[in-house]
């Protein structure tokens, strides 16, 4: 194989750009993902759905579906345990147990449209859907709240009726919808308004948008009669799959295995389980593996969305454009039972500026909506719309350049957040100072084009991560790792791994092993994986050369401490140890079982040290007057990515985050009937971008290294869809004079609010 | 489990005898880009599938004269590469091309489009403005029909027991004419029609002699606006005639509010897509050769 110069002059494969492991299957079909697994004897399983937004359940009477022929098992609530009142990690957010299994299957009552009441398994797809036309649910039918707001006010249905807001100030004295208040306060934000020149407060609302990944969700479960299951799903944490399984059916982790399919997209929203839970059950009871597959629809109305959230926002500065205070409130949804990301949303909203005076304030509210799930840099996406959008009305009023104000006040090395951090090496600074002096920038805005800006930031997380590599009796190396794969993290890994080997590229297969192959791994996520798992495959191939350097030893008769590692072999390391040849890997391999047997290495750890990320994007769109329609003419994303271990990748997540970002802030959003339905679930009118919608996403990778990694690695999939929002936002508003405070800018919304700012309409 | 006959016509007669037969359960299969969308969401059930796309007359494309006789079930890929036809009446074309996406494109037909009969068909309102004609086989005749009288609301059509859409014809067209489709949709394709409207127009001079004016998805069945022709029609396409053109199109919507667009937004973009639609039309006929997307 060869391969384009390299990027990077330290290393000689860090910075290089070859094929992906999983390319070629990828391209040809091969892959196989969920719904591409099967087995002899299979049965489908499918789910009944309330059809109700909020209804109590009354009795449920399944014994006709049970009766069909070809009908093997039916189950309800009844057929998993009461679950204890905990909160455990899911991905990057926290959910509670007792919700968890209130999610996968409706207790008491149903809290949104879309809640699985039921599932069945039979002989066919066409058999199961009739069983589920003949499973009664007899429902009483309550009052339903959607909207923030109106789930806030003292008088709205209450989705749980004992439901104490957590942190309330006072104690709260009766049950709300409000499930939790939070707060992060520093320094006295009424002394910083009091000497401010100028004071903006404004409010702004976004929606509830999904995740949007191409493959639905879909798993194989199939229970033995001694007691062991096995599983095939589509995933962004096959150990986590194992952990919730044997949570909610009360098994042990030892008897469950999970295999994890290549992945369709996942973007936080295949960090919870659904479907898993209910195949395993609907297979112990049948005796016969399961198969159940989400439809597009399914996804849509079941399946965990990012949240909507109001917004308000009151920044107050001296004239020469220094931010002096700022406060945000954020009230978001957290779908039918609580855990909203509240809490990154609000940590997130000023983390990008050093600011003396901080008071953010976050609620977590329920409503009659699936619950939410992470979708990248969960939270902070929305936040910072309405902080960016108004730093740019500062930027406005102080006659600005917007990247100039943002300098003015960016956070740099040293600089305490308002939720107690003080960061040490970052690149806010320098990604600034980069989309400064991007091509993009740096040429003047398209006649009829305007330009937004804005900033984004998010933490990255480390967290627990195994990996081990062996060597084979030629001498090439397999890398196991337990982290499925979204943004093509086994190249980066293979990478690092060939970078400390000495060996080539291609001589490295990156595997992704089952849960009973590998030790724990946290989810695919929080931008972790070729960080901190990249640190276990680093560890573990340092682990593999102690190995190999003390075979070298052992056949020249010398101590492991007089022999190197260098260039993929071992060699003396001096003149004093003696005069012996090189030995490379495959040398070693072919003697191992003279030297002491298998040459493996690995390693295991809690990676802390995750370096945050920063982004700066620069948009220039023009507006259609007449249609409301917004063109983006050029888009550019710079973010401090640490070390770019395979830039391509690291390309493809500015790019990837960007118009997911450019989408939630044009067109996407849940849009609910009168009835608490969903309106639109499915493409064709939950509108993500098409590729002919947006120009070439450019990139800036502007390369801080994280000084807690080997090679400088940071988390690079999530900070790239933080900014596009406000970005959107604020060119639409220096585009068309009208600032816009409610997403999405969608043609019929922006068309309203250009002819409401104009008496006539406009003709010409 | 529910079975299905499927069933290959040679001839039309042939489809349309087993159109009677299968006694209001038939589905006629041209490009099947709705039909298998719509078995697969369980909204429809058909009881027999009688596939078209084995008669000659039905998948072909015919001059005669200047007037062009398109095939129900042709599919619109081989409509789009009909240079001719696409010199004739490019608003057509572009229309019948954008239906669906490149993929659907090598399936979909105008007739299926038609028969689909959603209003917001992204064919028909220009073929409305085109004049175009149905040619409708029943298990003992054929009749015509205006094109614009054929649905009768969204997914009605006007066919009777055993009838069956052979094709669609357009006229023969009078020097220094064009015609124009413009739908409005929130992304650049992959997506159905906010507002469509559909101009054809003949000019001498300076002057518009004649004008015909469809408009999709504002109403349960795409319109023939004849206020806005009317408007047209003597005028040398002033902006006194597009604003009252473009009036007339705007108080013609009789649309919803839903996850599409809201009623006050249909009702003016009937009205801006009107004057774009017109300028591109007129455009044409003038010899002015301009792409409408």
């Amino acid at each position: 194989m060869s391969n384009p110069p390299t990027n990077n002059p330290k290393y000689k494969w860090i910075g290089t750009r070859p094929d992906r492991p999983d390319g070629a299957d990828k391209v040809t079909g091969r892959a196989r993902f969920a719904a591409d697994f099967n087995l002899a004897g299979q049965l489908i399983g499918k789910v009944l759905r309330s059809p109700h937004a909020h209804a109590r359940i009354k009795s449920i009477d399944t014994s006709k579906a049970e009766a069909l022929a070809g009908v093997k098992a039916v189950v309800t609530s009844r057929d998993f345990p009461e679950q204890p009142d905990v909160i455990v990690p899911a991905g990057e957010m926290q959910v509670n147990l007792r919700d968890v299994t209130r999610n996968i299957m409706a207790r008491e009552k149903v809290l949104y449209e879309g809640h699985a009441v039921a599932a069945v398994a039979a002989t066919n797809e066409a058999i199961a859907k009739q069983a589920l036309a003949l499973i009664k649910v007899n429902y009483e039918v309550l009052p339903h709240v959607i909207d923030v707001a109106a789930a806030m006010k003292p008088n709205a249905p209450l989705l749980h009726e004992h439901l104490m807001t957590e942190g309330a100030k006072p104690a709260a004295a009766r049950p709300s919808n409000i499930a939790k208040r939070i707060e992060f306060a520093k320094g006295d934000t009424a002394a910083g308004f009091a000497k401010a020149d100028v004071v903006i407060e404004r409010d702004y609302t976004t929606q509830a948008v999904h995740q949007g990944y191409i493959e639905p969700h879909a798993t194989l479960a199939s229970a033995s009669e001694d007691g062991q299951v096995q599983i095939w799903s589509t995933t962004q944490g096959h150990f986590q799959v194992r952990g919730f399984c044997a949570r909610l059916l009360n098994m042990e982790t030892s008897q469950i295995r999970v295999t994890p399919s290549e992945i369709g997209g996942g973007f936080g929203g295949k960090t919870v389980v659904y479907l898993e839970p209910l195949a395993v059950r609907l297979s112990q009871k049948s005796g016969k593996p399961v198969k159940m597959t989400m439809s597009r629809d399914d996804v849509f109305r079941a399946s965990g969305p990012a949240p909507g959230a109001d917004v308000h926002v009151k920044i107050g500065a001296m004239k020469d454009g220094r931010i002096v205070a700022a406060e945000c409130t954020v009230a978001m949804q957290a779908g039918a039972f609580p855990g909203s990301p509240v809490g990154p949303a609000c940590m997130c909203s000023y983390a990008c500026y050093d600011i003396d005076n901080v008071f953010i304030v976050g609620y977590d509210v329920v409503s009659n909506r699936p619950k939410v799930a992470a979708y990248r840099a969960p939270g902070a996406p929305i936040s910072s719309f309405a902080v960016e959008s108004t730093i740019d009305l500062l930027a406005q009023q102080l006659k600005m350049d917007p990247i100039d104000l943002r300098l003015k006040n960016a956070a740099a090395k040293g600089t305490k957040t308002a939720y107690g951090v003080t960061f040490g090496t970052i690149g806010m600074v320098e990604t600034l100072e980069a989309a400064k002096n991007s091509p993009h920038y740096k040429t003047p805005v398209k006649p009829g084009f305007a330009r937004g800006v804005a900033a984004g930031f998010w933490f990255n997380v480390g967290a627990d991560s195994s990996a081990a590599a062996h060597v084979g009796e030629d001498g090439t190396v397999t890398v196991i790792s337990g982290n499925p794969d979204i943004g093509g993290s086994r190249a980066s890994l293979a990478l690092m791994a060939a970078e400390e080997l000495g060996i080539d590229y291609d001589k490295i297969r990156p595997v992704i092993a089952d849960t009973a192959s590998i030790g724990f791994n946290f989810v695919t996520g929080g931008s972790r994986v070729t960080f901190a798992t990249g640190l276990a495959v680093v560890n573990s191939v340092r682990d593999l050369i102690r190995d190999l350097k003390g075979r070298a030893a052992k056949t020249w008769g010398v101590d492991p401490e007089g022999v190197i590692w260098e260039n993929g072999m071992a060699k003396p390391a001096g003149s004093n140890v003696g005069t012996f040849e090189p030995l490379t890997i495959a040398q070693l391999a072919a003697t191992a079982g003279k030297t002491g047997g298998p040459i493996n290495g690995h390693a295991q750890l809690n990676v802390t040290g995750a370096g945050p990320g920063f982004g700066v994007h620069i948009c220039d769109l023009a507006v259609d007057a007449d249609t409301g329609i917004v063109t983006v003419g050029r888009y550019t994303a710079a973010q401090d990515v640490g070390t770019a271990i395979h830039p391509s990748y690291v390309e493809g997540q500015l790019q990837g985050g960007a118009v997911q970002g450019i989408g939630w802030a044009l067109n996407e959003e849940y849009i609910y009937n009168a009835q608490g339905r969903l309106a639109n679930p499915g493409f064709l009118d939950y509108r993500i971008p098409v590729a002919s919608d947006l120009p070439m996403i450019e990139t800036v990778l502007v390369e801080v290294p994280n000084p807690t990694h080997p090679y400088g690695v940071r988390g690079v999939g999530e900070v790239p869809i933080i900014p596009p929002l406000a970005a959107v936002a604020n060119a639409v508003a220096r585009s068309t004079g009208i600032r816009m405070y409610d997403l999405p800018l969608s043609p019929p919304k922006l068309s309203a609010a250009l002819d409401a700012a104009r008496p006539l309409m406009a003709a010409e | 489990m529910t079975d299905i006959l499927y069933k290959v016509a040679k001839t039309v007669r042939e489809a349309a005898s087993l159109m009677a037969a299968a006694k209001g359960k038939g589905r006629i299969l041209a490009g099947g880009t709705d039909l298998l969308v719509q078995m697969k969401a369980g909204m429809v059930a058909p009881g027999t599938i009688i596939d078209v796309k084995k008669i000659p007359e039905m998948v072909s494309i015919t001059e005669t004269k200047g007037s062009y006789r398109i095939g129900a079930a042709t599919p619109a890929a081989v409509i789009g590469e009909h240079k001719k036809l696409k010199k004739a009446w490019p608003g057509v074309v572009e229309a019948i091309n954008l239906i669906g996406s490149t993929q659907v494109q090598g399936r979909a037909s105008a007739g299926g489009n038609l028969c689909n009969a959603s209003p917001a068909a992204d064919s028909v309102p220009a073929l409305v403005a085109a004049g175009a004609i149905v040619t409708i086989q029943g298990p003992k005749t054929r009749r015509t029909v205006p094109v614009e009288k054929f649905t009768s609301g969204p997914g009605k059509t006007t066919l009777k027991a055993g009838e069956i859409v052979v094709s669609l014809t357009l006229p023969a067209r009078p020097k220094a004419s064009g015609d124009a489709y413009l739908r409005l949709i929130p992304r650049t394709e992959m997506d159905i029609a906010v507002v469509g409207v559909g101009v054809s127009l003949t000019m001498k001079g300076d002057t518009c002699v004649s004008a015909r004016v469809g408009l999709g998805a504002v109403a349960p069945t795409v319109l023939l606006v004849e206020a806005a022709a009317k408007a047209l029609t003597g005028s040398k396409l002033d902006a006194t005639a597009l604003d009252a053109a473009a009036n007339a199109c705007s108080a013609a919507c009789r649309p919803i509010d839903d996850k599409r667009g809201t009623i006050r937004y249909r009702t003016k973009i009937a009205g801006v897509l009107l004057r774009r639609a017109t300028a591109i039309a007129a455009d044409r006929a003038r010899g002015i050769s301009k792409q409408g997307h």
